[in-house]
């Protein structure tokens, strides 16, 4: 299953690091990277994959959004297939 | 990939204009329930959705999570309850309604549709009970939503129907009271009603349908109300146009919810209904679309010609973007639950008269609508009959779901509170229509019913 990570919020260090440590800790590999910044206002979008994870979608979900709290951001993850609906006929 | 401009449009639907999947429904036929007893109905009922619906909540948080798209409401809808207790011998079918009720609450669902009765032609012995039964139901039960279908293109207007309909509405009203009249809430009187909505409070599974379905109802006043606020000015081409791509992504996700919800929950999938449903909140009222388009309040001149562009638009884009179209598709009209709407009422913009010429081009009917306590059920039949006659003659479905405001007058305010939201109570006219109601029978089907 592949899935969209997005990360909003005020930029600083650290924050693909930390985004990539907890994936790599679930054995979730990363596809895609794209990432903006304007004005000191951080988005990143991320195509992951979650084949080889060995976690439940709602424990992954859970902990990117404890993560995202912890340093300040909103991390949300969503299943690809939703953007593919809304924009791709 | 996907650019990051498409990813961030479709979170900031969801974050900031209130796209949601309005409500997955699962449809339970209780037809093999019957029995002469109304206690043992009762207990098959209740059984058997508890066990078809057991994973249905589960399921739909679930996908939410997953998917990142807020599922409002989990429901479900059963077969017309009139005909599942037909062989019953006793007369009162509250204990029925009960059981729902408590299935409901096992389930964790929060409304449950099918305390019904089809009567377009004629009523038998068990759909007046039904009938008879629905203010004790709606009044001692919690989550139960009853519906009576009064007319039909084909079979015309059963007029005793629609005469006895605001005596029960009445009834109910008082008997609850206590709590705003609530009961009505949950009370819709239908002519072409379907068998496949997803929508309280009128869904019931209807006798054409299979054992059991999932119905998916979309929403989203306010994606389309932001995407028109980008064409200011613009002619009616460019709206409509706006509307339907709008209109077409929104359904594309709920057909992706629908085909989700039908394979984990092993159940088929039956339609999607393509509405624009409003809530309270702000920035998710239909109302406000309307205004969008270049109208200083909702429900001055130009209103029904609004709404006529926008239910159509809704439909074209979203036709494509399903499978199988169903329910009640387009734009509905709910007073008490649309922001922009109490607003309108509250300044007097909206009246009855105009909702009512409204009606004949939004998808369902007089809807969610506080009058004064003492409306006499002669005039809520003539509102009702009104109301039916442009269903019938249109040839879609229309409905009039009523609250007479037990012991407030106009320009009071009754609260149901959640999606139901408060209603302005409306003027009626005061001038009456019981002799016409006292006359009963049929209206026939009109000439263009006669199509084979």
């Amino acid at each position: 299953m592949r899935a969209i990570i997005t990360v909003t919020g005020k930029d600083r260090p650290g924050i693909i690091a930390g985004v990539c440590v907890l994936l790599s800790e679930s054995n979730i590999n990363i596809l895609d990277i794209s990432q903006t910044v304007m004005q000191d206002f951080f988005t990143m979008t991320m195509l992951i994959d979650l084949s080889a994870c060995d976690k439940a979608f709602a424990e992954v979900s859970d902990s990117l959004d404890a993560k995202g709290k912890e340093m300040g951001l909103i991390i949300r993850v969503q299943r690809e297939d939703i953007f593919d609906r809304m924009h791709r006929i | 990939m996907h650019n990051q401009k498409e990813i961030l449009a479709t979170i900031d639907m969801i974050d900031n204009q209130h796209l949601d999947v309005r409500t997955i429904t699962m449809g339970i036929s209780l037809l093999d329930c019957c029995s002469d007893s109304v206690e043992v109905t009762a207990e098959k009922i209740y059984n058997k959705i508890t066990v078809l619906a057991k994973d249905l909540v589960k399921t739909g948080e679930d996908i939410e999570k997953e998917f990142g798209i807020p599922i409002v409401n989990k429901r479900i809808s059963v077969t017309p309850i009139s005909l599942v207790a037909a062989a019953c011998k006793e007369t009162d079918y509250t204990p029925i309604a009960k059981a729902l009720d408590k299935a409901a609450h096992t389930c964790g669902v929060n409304f449950i549709g099918g305390f019904s009765a089809l009567v377009h032609k004629g009523m038998t012995k068990a759909d007046i009970n039904l009938i008879n039964s629905i203010p004790s139901a709606l009044a001692e039960t919690e989550r139960v939503c009853a519906s009576v279908s009064v007319a039909s293109t084909k079979a015309g207007i059963n007029m005793d129907a629609v005469k006895l309909m605001g005596k029960i509405i009445k009834k109910t009203a008082d008997k609850t009271a206590d709590r705003g009249g609530f009961g009505c809430a949950k009370l819709v009187v239908f002519a072409n009603a379907v068998e496949d909505n997803p929508f309280m409070a009128g869904a019931f599974h209807g006798v054409g349908e299979a054992e059991c379905v999932i119905n998916v109802g979309v929403s989203g006043p306010g994606v389309v109300h932001h995407a028109l606020k980008k064409c200011k000015g613009q002619p009616f081409d460019v709206v409509a146009e706006t509307i339907k791509k709008t209109a077409f992504k929104i359904t594309r996700m709920g057909q992706l919810v629908a085909t989700e919800a039908s394979q984990r929950l092993g159940v088929p999938s039956g339609i999607v209904d393509l509405s624009l449903a409003p809530t309270p909140e702000k920035g998710d009222s239909v109302a406000r679309i309307l205004e969008e388009m270049g109208l200083e309040v909702c429900g001055t001149h130009g209103t029904t010609a609004a709404l006529a562009l926008l239910n159509d638009a809704v439909k074209k884009g979203g036709v494509m973007a399903s499978n199988h179209v169903g329910g009640l598709s387009g734009a509905f009209i709910p007073v008490s639950e649309d922001e922009g709407m109490i607003e309108a009422a509250l300044k007097n913009a909206l009246t009855l008269d105009k909702l009512e010429a409204m009606t004949c081009v939004c998808s369902v009917g007089l809807d969610m609508i506080a009058v004064p306590g003492d409306t006499s059920a002669e005039t809520l039949s003539a509102i009702i009959a009104d109301e039916a006659a442009i269903g019938v003659v249109n040839t879609k479905t229309t409905a009039v779901r009523i609250i007479p405001a037990v012991g407030k007058k106009v320009g009071e305010i009754i609260e149901f509170g959640g999606l139901l939201g408060s209603a302005p109570v409306m003027p009626v006219h005061e001038f009456s229509s019981a002799d016409f109601i006292a006359r009963g029978g049929r209206i026939p089907a009109p000439m263009h019913s006669l199509k084979n």
